[in-house]
């Protein structure tokens, strides 16, 4: 491997761009390809179908094998509101592996002791997030049922692709919800990826129990196409 | 899928590089493709110095051994080799792919 790719392909997994690594076996020469470029043939098609299913793999083009190595950076979950619900959800989403930060500008709620071990910022979601914006591999929450807390992360993790946006409240709750984002010129399209009410339908009741189900719902969508779960 | 977590601290990829920056001879072991139940999957990496000291793993530690042993000749050479453990491998077997799976391991010199 040439160390000079080995440089650009760490600078790109710390930048959190996904990136192929493509390697001829045949001779062992490698080259990066970023999700925009344009690679001909068989092996650009087989680059383009590494990036979409997110499975590293062999591949015969050309007469020759090729290992495709997918780097997807880690899921993050940004949860907003320090509520009950995230104190159970937090320990739990990074249990399974993502990178977790909750926000609650609130201090009564956002107080390290409430929260001990977890990355916790009591500041307002836009000045939280400046220094980690919401990004295509982030899952946002949204459980203060607060419109001046919650609307801004959800409109940002609409408008940058975030793989999973849900919302906590009642069907009431999010239909006016739905009508202040309507109003700030969020598309049909984008209300739609709302998960709302919040989580898969498994009758959680209790806050553990809700954040399992938000948890599964956010996992889902992570793994499947179908954030439903097909439910 | 590799899920890059380029922030921690035991990232071969990371490790490779900063080996390299102290000036150190290094070899990078990647799972090219399994059959079976195999511990660790496609992609992996596994990061070797020209002294043996090694970090990442290719497999549940069952092959590291025999990886690291042939990374002194890849560094030696500069020539990459596709290494296979498995069952039907009597070596392999030795060394134990307990988990009753098949490996596919390629090894290449950075640099």
């Amino acid at each position: 491997m040439d160390p000079h790719l080995l440089k650009k392909l760490n600078a790109a997994r710390r930048a959190r761009q996904a990136v192929v690594l493509v390697t001829d076996l045949e001779d062992g020469r490698d080259r990066l390809a970023m999700i925009d470029d344009t690679v001909a043939g068989d092996l650009g098609a087989a680059i383009l179908k590494a990036f979409a299913t997110g499975k590293s793999g062999s591949v015969e083009a050309e007469g020759r094998r090729f290992f495709l190595n997918v780097h997807v950076p880690s899921p993050r979950m940004v949860i907003i509101g320090a509520v009950h619900i995230s104190q159970a959800l937090a320990p739990m989403a990074a249990t399974a592996g993502f990178d977790v930060r909750v926000i609650d500008p609130r201090t009564a709620f956002a107080s390290d002791e409430r929260f001990e071990g977890i990355d916790l910022v009591a500041d307002w979601p836009e000045d939280a997030l400046k220094d980690r914006p919401i990004d295509a591999f982030t899952a946002l929450v949204a459980v203060t049922h607060d419109p001046k807390i919650d609307d801004w992360p959800l409109i940002s993790a609409l408008n940058t692709g975030a793989f999973y946006v849900g919302a906590l409240g009642s069907r009431k709750t999010h239909a006016r919800r739905v009508e202040r984002l309507q109003a700030e010129g969020v598309s049909d399209a984008d209300l739609a990826r709302i998960a709302a009410p919040i989580g898969l339908a498994i009758g959680a009741q209790s806050p553990a129990e809700i954040a399992v189900a938000i948890l599964a719902q956010a996992i889902s969508a992570l793994r499947q196409a179908d954030p439903s779960g097909g439910g | 899928m590799t899920q890059t977590s380029a922030e921690m601290p035991t990232d071969p990829l990371m490790i490779a590089e900063r080996w390299m920056l102290d000036g150190r001879e290094v070899a990078l072991a990647t799972v090219i493709s399994t059959w079976g139940s195999a511990p660790r999957p496609v992609g992996s990496h596994l990061v070797i110095d020209e002294t043996g000291n090694f970090e990442g793993s290719v497999s549940g530690g069952c092959v590291e051994g025999a990886v690291i042993s042939e990374a002194a000749d890849v560094i030696a050479t500069g020539k990459p080799k596709m290494l296979e453990f498995g069952v039907a491998d009597e070596t392999a077997w030795r060394v134990g792919l307990s988990c009753g799976g098949k490996i596919e391991v390629y090894l290449e010199r950075v640099g």
